[in-house]
């Protein structure tokens, strides 16, 4: 009796929802019914309202102009003369300050003091690596364009560096920066390298300086990124504390905040690094000095024995440089006292100092050029290596490209070519509206319509073919190397490593195998872009299941769950945002590496962009296909995330979760 | 305040070290670069003119070349040579700021010499490399004897299905070098309405890879081939006739209709080099040979397991008499 009068509300508050339980169709009656549609509206109005490619569409021949009257204003327009031309002589002055600083040492002095550096931010492992890391720069027979890559990476760090830094740190103190720089920045690192190159040329010409300034690029966004989360890490009380003792801004941030955020500084330079030494190796293309020249050169030739000691060479500088960084960074802000400390400082600079002297005087009693006996030259095995393996390996690689090509390629794109542009339009606003919402919604149709105004749907299209295979086949992958890492502590020792090291190569060494194994078509651009993409992947997921609360999994143990059972039933459902975030990972890099297979075969925009860097009549052409590879970028990574649920935390997920790690 | 003076020390100590480590260096240097000169054949380099920048465009015949001319330089003259992987094009902006000193293979690029020699005056011609240049469609000989009449444009249409592969869907694939070579294959497939799709090979090495397995497993291949080429001594090739070129119908790149003029090949050299380049620039200027010989060397090269520098030096040791000639007095 007494109860009748609490439940009145909810029964007065369920009319509305009964009725509509009663009749709500099952779940997936509403997605079937559009797919239904969009098939039925795909088959009534297949071939029509669909956009073909026209190499001489409006817009190229837009850009083409602006282009010839840069070219023809180079030398006369105040902007170049005051502007332009100044930054290109000021960068390319400091690139030639560097490759003198970094021959003067000859090369067992540069040898030293790489070895007292790494001595100096880790300890002797670090020395030890550093030092034996330059020496086998020699012995692959690379000593001079490993120096040069080394300058143009310094040269570009070290003004990302002086750009990012500042300018992140003020990020990080207002919000409103930060919002009006993170499109900007967005951009920055959807934008495919490729397509800065073109404007670079125009702008600064081939050479070092133009190399530095496309590095530059490339690598300041992390600097800006992880310096603004690192001011925002510090703990507010400090600051408080000291504003409340009366402590200055200045004094505040100098001697409070930064030493407080010292580790993710380090953070930022060490990703910096590690960005610019990515992109050196494609500056190589307007003219850079250094690996990248060989790298190129391989690739040109087909001839991968060419192209393997830059490749490891790049890989060990990575490594190197990384490690410096790192143990810099980790060291404590302030001298342990007490008996921790087992060396003292004026002990580690006379080791160092040693280290030094003994270099430069090892540089004078060895010749001046790294001795040619001791460069260990293997291009002819590798070669014949890969020869073999492409014949007798010609079936099984032939038999799979062909497989994927026919049966998923193909169809896939004739289907996004052949529907009408706002068929597909709108299944993607559909799919985004189911994401992320309205918002994303707009963005998705705002990208893909803006991609037809500059006159490259098709080519678009094509492109999203190939990404959207290559991020099928590279979840697929990643899903089940990830499952087994988090379930098998051994397999993930094993893998950890191997994960390491693919994360640190520049993207072009994937084409490498790839093209040897699959000749240049498509499918190449896939397994390259499959290869660059599964590791973050892997350790996405391996990281999500791993991270599933203990509680749950004993929850479900308890409960008599079998091991499929708490895999299926609660590990993966539980790590449904890491898997997520796996997925949007995955889809921008492969995005990244499918326009560089446009180098070997991949087509679409990849291709629009190579050619139109080499192409003068395609200018046009390639830096609207860098604008529209920005805007499918942008509406991936919006439909996979939902723009609704990520501010600003998620800028910070991606810089760390891009950090390469090396274990 | 301590990470501070910390800071300054490690520059401080960097700085000094660079600096000491800079004097003794530039010493070395100083000392090498002098006595490299009086040692040196060439007895008066000029001082602008130590360091030679040749581009190396992608392909094998054109490495050949930089390669003899850069082993004559550094062997005989005592230059120092820097060569600078670029595509094509590119090569010509090199020109501008100094980046570039020599193309030593130049295939017409009428539109760059108007704007680079003419406009900008940046650039000069050197002459003729003695190379004759034509590109071309190629099919493998076999389908020539099989098809007769297959080497007339007119009935590519009829073979198209023959071309066909995953790459280029239902249309006849034509198979293209890398991005940057010359071409008009887009034009020339849409003005002459023929059913093909240009798929990019990516290299001429995915070139070359194609067309041997065309003919040793008789597989039909249509693609974009050049002569000079050593690979015509391996692979027997028919061309593809498209209607005859004729002067200028190759004057708007959206409108070509026409086959590719056959080329005198030139070199292409900045005019600062021109102007400064000495001993270096008359040698450059001098180097002239047969398509024979560029295709030795480049055979050795892409064949032979050969370096570059081995092949062009084999080739010097083995043709004094040709060289000879090129050597400034």
């Amino acid at each position: 009796m007494t109860s009748q009068a609490p439940p009145a509300p909810p029964v007065q508050a369920i009319p509305p929802t009964a009725p509509r339980d009663a009749v709500r169709p099952p779940r997936w009656v509403v997605p079937a019914a559009g797919i239904v549609a969009v098939v039925a509206a795909y088959l009534a109005f297949r071939g029509t309202a669909t956009l073909p490619h026209d190499d001489d569409a409006a817009p190229f021949r837009f850009v083409n102009d602006v282009r010839a009257w840069v070219d023809a204003n180079r030398n006369q327009s105040p902007v170049f003369l005051f502007f332009v031309n100044y930054i290109r002589l000021f960068v390319g002055g400091l690139y030639d300050a560097f490759l003198l600083a970094l021959q003067a040492p000859g090369w067992a002095g540069l040898i030293g003091i790489a070895a007292a550096l790494g001595w100096l931010a880790g300890g002797w492992r670090i020395g030890l690596l550093s030092g034996l890391g330059f020496i086998s720069f020699g012995v692959l027979g690379l000593w001079e364009a490993s120096v040069a890559t080394l300058a143009l990476v310094l040269t570009a760090v070290l003004l990302s560096l002086v750009i990012g830094l500042p300018l992140g740190i003020w990020a990080g103190h207002s919000p409103r920066l930060r919002r009006l720089l993170a499109p900007v920045l967005d951009v920055m690192q959807i934008m495919p390298t490729f397509a800065y190159l073109a404007p670079m040329v125009l702008f600064f010409q081939i050479g070092p300086a133009s190399g530095a300034v496309a590095t530059l690029i490339y690598s300041v966004p992390p600097a800006i990124r992880i310096a603004a989360l690192a001011m925002e890490q510090v703990s507010p009380t400090a600051v408080e504390a000291s504003v409340s003792l009366g402590a200055t801004r200045r004094q505040t941030l100098f001697k409070v905040e930064l030493p407080m955020a010292r580790a993710t500084l380090g953070l930022a330079v060490n990703q910096t690094i590690m960005m610019a030494l990515s992109m050196v190796v494609i500056a190589a293309l307007i003219a850079a000095p250094g690996l990248g020249s060989d790298i190129i050169r391989g690739l040109t030739r087909a001839n991968v024995g060419l192209m393997l000691p830059a490749g490891i060479a790049i890989v060990i500088m990575a490594i190197v440089l990384d490690r410096m960084t790192m143990s810099a960074a980790a060291r404590p802000p302030y001298p342990v006292t007490g008996g921790k400390a087992r060396i003292g400082p004026r002990l580690r600079w006379a080791v160092a100092a040693v280290l030094v002297a003994a270099g430069l005087a090892l540089g004078r009693v060895l010749p001046a050029e790294f001795p040619e006996e001791w460069v260990l030259r293997f291009a002819a095995p590798v070669n014949e290596a890969v020869n073999w393996a492409k014949f007798s390996w010609y079936d099984v690689t032939d038999a799979i490209r062909n497989f994927i090509t026919e049966v998923l390629l193909n169809p896939l794109q004739a289907v996004l070519t052949g529907a009408p542009w706002w068929l597909v339009t709108a299944v993607a606003v559909a799919v985004a509206w189911r994401t992320g919402g309205l918002r994303t919604a707009a963005v998705a149709a705002g990208c893909l319509l803006a991609t037809a105004l500059i006159g490259l749907w098709q080519h678009t299209m094509e492109t999203l073919t190939t990404v959207l295979v290559a991020v099928v086949l590279t979840l697929l992958i990643g899903l089940l190397l990830g499952v087994a890492a988090a379930r098998s502590p051994r397999f993930a020792a094993v893998q950890r490593p191997l994960l390491d090291a693919a994360q640190t190569m520049p993207a072009f060494v994937y084409l490498l195998p790839a093209l040897a194994l699959f000749g240049a078509t498509r499918f190449t651009a896939i397994f390259a872009s499959v290869i660059y993409a599964v590791p973050p992947v892997i350790r996405l997921v391996e990281d999500g299941i791993r991270n599933v609360s203990p509680a749950a999994v004993e929850a479900a143990l308890s409960c008599g769950s079998t091991e499929r059972q708490l895999l299926w039933k609660v590990r993966l459902p539980l790590a449904r945002p890491a898997i997520r975030l796996a997925a949007n990972q995955g889809i921008v890099m492969t995005l990244a590496m499918v326009v560089v297979g446009g180098l070997v075969g991949a087509g679409g925009l990849g291709y629009d962009v190579v050619s139109g860097f080499s192409q003068r009549t395609d200018f046009g052409m390639g830096f609207a296909a860098g604008v529209a590879t920005v805007l499918l970028g942008i509406l991936l990574d919006r439909i996979t995330q939902g723009a609704d649920r990520r501010p600003s935390p998620r800028t910070s997920d991606r810089t760390t979760t891009r950090k390469k790690r090396i274990a | 305040m301590r990470i501070a003076s910390r800071i300054r020390l490690l520059a401080g100590l960097l700085t000094v070290g660079l600096a000491a480590a800079g004097c003794g260096g530039a010493t070395v240097d100083t000392g090498t670069s002098s006595a490299q000169p009086s040692t040196g054949a060439g007895s008066s380099a000029p001082a602008a003119g130590g360091t030679v920048k040749i581009a190396i465009n992608p392909w094998a015949g054109y490495e050949a070349s930089a390669a003899v001319i850069a082993h004559l330089l550094e062997d005989k003259l005592g230059y120092t040579v820097e060569k600078k992987e670029l595509a094509e094009q590119v090569s010509w902006e090199g020109f501008e700021n100094g980046d570039v000193d020599v193309i030593v293979e130049n295939w017409g690029h009428e539109d760059l010499k108007k704007s680079f020699i003419e406009e900008k005056k940046v650039a000069v011609e050197a002459g003729s490399t003695g190379n004759k240049g034509v590109i071309g469609w190629y099919i493998p000989k076999w389908m020539a004897d099989k098809y007769p009449d297959i080497t007339d444009y007119k009935n590519l249409n009829k073979y198209a299905d023959l071309f066909k592969t995953s790459e280029s869907g239902d249309k006849g694939q034509l198979l293209f070098g890398d991005p940057s070579y010359v071409s008009n294959e887009e034009a020339l497939i849409k003005n002459l309405k023929l059913n093909y799709k240009v798929v990019v090979g990516g290299s001429e090495a995915a070139l070359i890879e194609s067309a041997t397995q065309a003919q040793q497993q008789k597989k039909p291949l249509l693609f974009y081939f050049w002569d000079p080429h050593w690979l015509f001594n391996k692979v027997e090739l028919a061309r593809v006739n498209l209607p005859p070129y004729t002067e200028g119908c190759d004057a708007d790149p959206k409108k070509v209709a026409c086959d590719y003029a056959e080329l005198d090949l030139d070199k292409i050299v900045s005019k600062k080099f021109a102007d400064t380049g000495g001993k270096a620039y008359e040698l450059v200027k001098n180097f002239q040979w047969t398509n024979e010989h560029q295709n030795a060397v480049a055979n050795d090269i892409t064949n032979n397991g050969m370096s570059a520098e081995e092949a062009a030096k084999k080739w010097v040791d083995a043709n004094p008499t040709v060289w000879a000639a090129w050597i400034p007095k």
